[in-house]
């Protein structure tokens, strides 16, 4: 459902930096490098980042923790390559300081000071800055006067804080009105505010997940930031025919046909018990018992029915990531990207 | 025959709940873990129960979902505990939602006169402090926390106080921000930035007076001269006032640590938030808090495990998707399903049971709606306390 019909190629194709936020266990830093993963099609590289400093990239690619430099973390398909890089607030300042002032040293002694330290903790503006700037850079970054990379994809603080993060001009309005962090910070808004930029949500079929999201969205729209797309994350398909919803969710199946079905299809013995169980559970103790798991099914899907109608008033477009029963391991990531690739994501 | 939320955890010693709530020693209830585990929920059924048991409670939220707010009459956000309306029995619940920023104003206000007050207030380096800094949230529920722990001690409203924890990044965060803003705050640093406005500020400068001078023509070349007065003013006001925030920290701490106090980690049979919660068991462990228990929320059950996921698969594939056997073939898909997730939880949390045998353990199994009034809450309740039947 994602791509208009009359699109041609990905949604995001003049996007250079993907931001991807959401709230705390919807699977953001998976949905990052899965799309990176998706990204990197076609012999292209891309490098994702993380900034909040916990090595969820390392664990989601499985790899040692990552140090302040890009390293390899993934082939795709075709021979695309993906980089990581977890941003730290203080080397970024020590290596901005070192850039634009030649101040290496001074940058050495300041730490020694405990000035870093305060400087990238107690104005989290310019933490922010320097966490963004050094996204910009890589955005920005040229090799033989081409791009370094194809994309940048952000792992991004969660949904409740993106806005503030991403907004770091108004941050910093209050702090610093002119002088070089001022101008950092609308060197990074050049990037983060413009087309080259999307911000995508992830999130699930649950009540906080979509409020949040749509505050998000809200947000973000109110700040001028641009908003991507949205990924469901861990989407169920509903098992049961719709005609059956309704009466599943009140016990009212048919329950004959039911047993039918069961000992047609060996479930049921024709002692009337569940075979395999020795007799220790009858058929109509094995019928409640599915019936009633049927029924909360059937809730569940009633509920994530709502919670969908709620992101589709929210008209952008949305990318369905189905629930992988066994968990996340690194094949389950090219799965994911795939996904994401096949619905115009990517 | 049915597994029980309990299953997933067979070898652990289970959590009674009910004896914790009744326990009249315990006078902190803290609920912590990572995010999205059903912390706040936990900590609202926790809270109910505890009430409907007799007890006089308030509880302290975070960030509850917007309809459970509503049930609770968290609709007014004034940053006082109200009255829960529809509690049970002869106990008393209220409800309050955390402001950070107004925790931190008030704060202020009551510790300081009013024209001072009014300068910090309008301080453009607090504002960005009380409202966005990394350890803010935390620390002023630990702020909260202790006033109304003492407030309970003083006016006798409250003889249990429950509190859920920021949805910090990570379980420890709860642990290490308010110390980290308090030694933060108290730290050589900000003395050697202040030092201007102070006497005992000269020491440090001699000693340092290179490297100061250094640093100030640094930072007011990177973030301007502007900021640091800023900073320089807000640091020379709160310095008197504040009295020493590590020491505020440390009393935080030292109360948590109390044989009062009991922790109880909040997690879901999943792989990060097992680990978090592994971390935050090693953390209370090592620092000696008094660690009551672990819930584990969002545990799948079966009422017929017997059949297990393979054979209903096999079965349903059987079946097809005929119009005559749809159903069927779908009820036991979806039984597939359910056992296949019952089986991973299983496996994931044998993991970590097996390396913390000792942490008695209450299970929640998966709710089939959100949580969003006190009858859902009850059911929470009544399910953390169900296996000590």
């Amino acid at each position: 459902m994602a791509a208009p019909a009359d699109s041609v190629g990905p949604d995001w194709d003049q996007v250079r930096l993907h931001v991807v936020t959401g709230k705390g266990g919807t699977g953001k830093t998976t949905m990052a490098a899965a799309l990176a993963l998706a990204l990197a099609r076609e012999g292209r590289k891309v490098l994702v980042v993380e900034v909040e400093g916990r090595q969820g990239l390392a664990q989601v690619f499985d790899v040692p923790p990552l140090p302040y430099a890009d390293r390899r973390v993934a082939v795709a398909p075709g021979g695309g390559e993906v980089f990581a890089l977890a941003i730290d607030p203080e080397e970024a300042l020590v290596e901005y300081l070192e850039m634009f002032y030649n101040l290496r040293a001074a940058g050495t002694a300041l730490r020694k000071m405990g000035a870093i330290d305060f400087a990238t903790t107690i104005a989290p503006g310019v933490r922010d800055v320097l966490l963004t700037g050094k996204a910009k850079e890589a955005v920005r970054r040229k090799v033989n006067g081409r791009n370094a990379y194809d994309a940048v994809v952000m792992d991004a603080p969660p949904t409740g804080r993106i806005a503030r993060f991403l907004n770091v001009n108004a941050e910093i309005a209050g702090l610093a009105r002119t002088g070089p962090i001022r101008s950092q910070a609308d060197a990074v808004m050049e990037v983060i505010g413009s087309p080259l930029t999307a911000v995508h949500l992830v999130t699930l079929l649950e009540e906080m997940p979509v409020q949040e999201t749509a505050d998000g969205v809200a947000e973000l729209a109110a700040a001028g930031l641009p908003v991507g797309g949205i990924i469901v994350n861990q989407m169920r398909h509903p098992r049961l025919p719709a005609s059956a919803q309704a009466k599943a969710r009140r016990g009212k199946l048919d329950r004959d046909q039911v047993v039918h079905d069961l000992t047609a299809a060996g479930i049921i013995t024709p002692n009337g018990t569940l075979a395999g169980s020795h007799g220790s559970v009858t058929a109509d103790e094995l019928v409640d018992a599915l019936m009633a798991e049927a029924a909360d099914h059937a809730s569940r899907v009633a509920l994530e029915q709502r919670e969908r109608d709620n992101l589709e008033s929210l008209e952008r477009p949305t990318y369905e990531v189905p629930f992988l029963p066994d968990g996340v391991d690194v094949g389950a990531l090219y799965e994911i990207a795939e996904t994401l690739r096949s619905q115009g994501m990517a | 025959m049915s597994t029980h939320a309990r299953d997933v955890v067979p070898r652990s010693r289970p959590l009674d709940v009910d004896a914790l709530l009744d326990d009249r020693g315990i006078r902190v209830i803290v609920c912590c873990g990572s995010g999205g585990v059903g912390k706040t929920t936990t900590a609202a059924a926790l809270a109910l129960r505890a009430a409907e048991r007799g007890r006089r409670v308030v509880v302290l939220t975070i960030d509850p979902a917007r309809r459970l707010a509503q049930s609770l009459g968290l609709t007014e956000l004034d940053n006082d505990p109200r009255p829960v309306v529809g509690v049970e029995g002869s106990g008393s619940l209220d409800a309050m939602m955390l402001d950070m920023k107004r925790t931190f104003d008030e704060f202020v206000e009551s510790n300081a006169d009013a024209t001072r007050a009014a300068t910090i207030l309008a301080n453009p380096f607090y504002q960005s402090l009380s409202s966005s800094f990394a350890g803010t949230q935390e620390y002023m529920a630990m702020e909260k926390l202790g006033q109304l722990r003492q407030r309970s001690d003083a006016e006798g409203l409250w003889d249990l106080v429950v509190v859920d924890t920021p949805p910090s990044r990570s379980a420890l965060d709860f642990l290490d921000a308010p110390r980290r803003l308090g030694s933060f705050l108290d730290g050589r640093f900000i003395r050697i930035l202040a030092a201007p406005a102070k006497a005992g500020g000269r020491a440090y400068m001699r000693v340092l007076s290179a490297g100061f001078g250094m640093f100030t023509t640094v930072l007011s070349r990177v973030i301007g001269g502007q900021v640091l007065t800023d900073i320089q003013t807000f640091v020379g006001s709160v310095d008197t006032l504040f009295g020493g925030f590590r020491e505020r920290a440390d009393t935080t701490f030292t109360m948590l640590k109390a044989r009062d106090t009991a922790f109880v980690v909040v997690a879901a049979p999943e792989r990060d938030a097992l680990r978090e919660a592994a971390y935050f068991v090693e953390r209370l462990e090592k620092d000696d808090m008094p660690l009551a228990g672990m819930v584990l929320n969002r545990v799948h059950t079966s009422q017929v495990p017997d059949l297990d996921a393979g054979t209903a698969a096999a079965a349903a594939a059987r079946l097809g998707s005929a119009k005559s056997t749809a159903v069927t073939s779908a009820l036991l898909s979806i039984h597939a399903d359910r056992v296949a997730a019952l089986d991973r939880q299983r496996r994931l949390t044998e993991r970590f049971t097996s390396v913390h045998r000792s942490i008695p353990i209450a299970t929640v199994p998966t709710m089939p709606a959100d949580i969003v009034d006190l009858a859902g809450l009850r059911a929470v309740g009544d399910a953390l306390a169900d296996h000590m039947a």
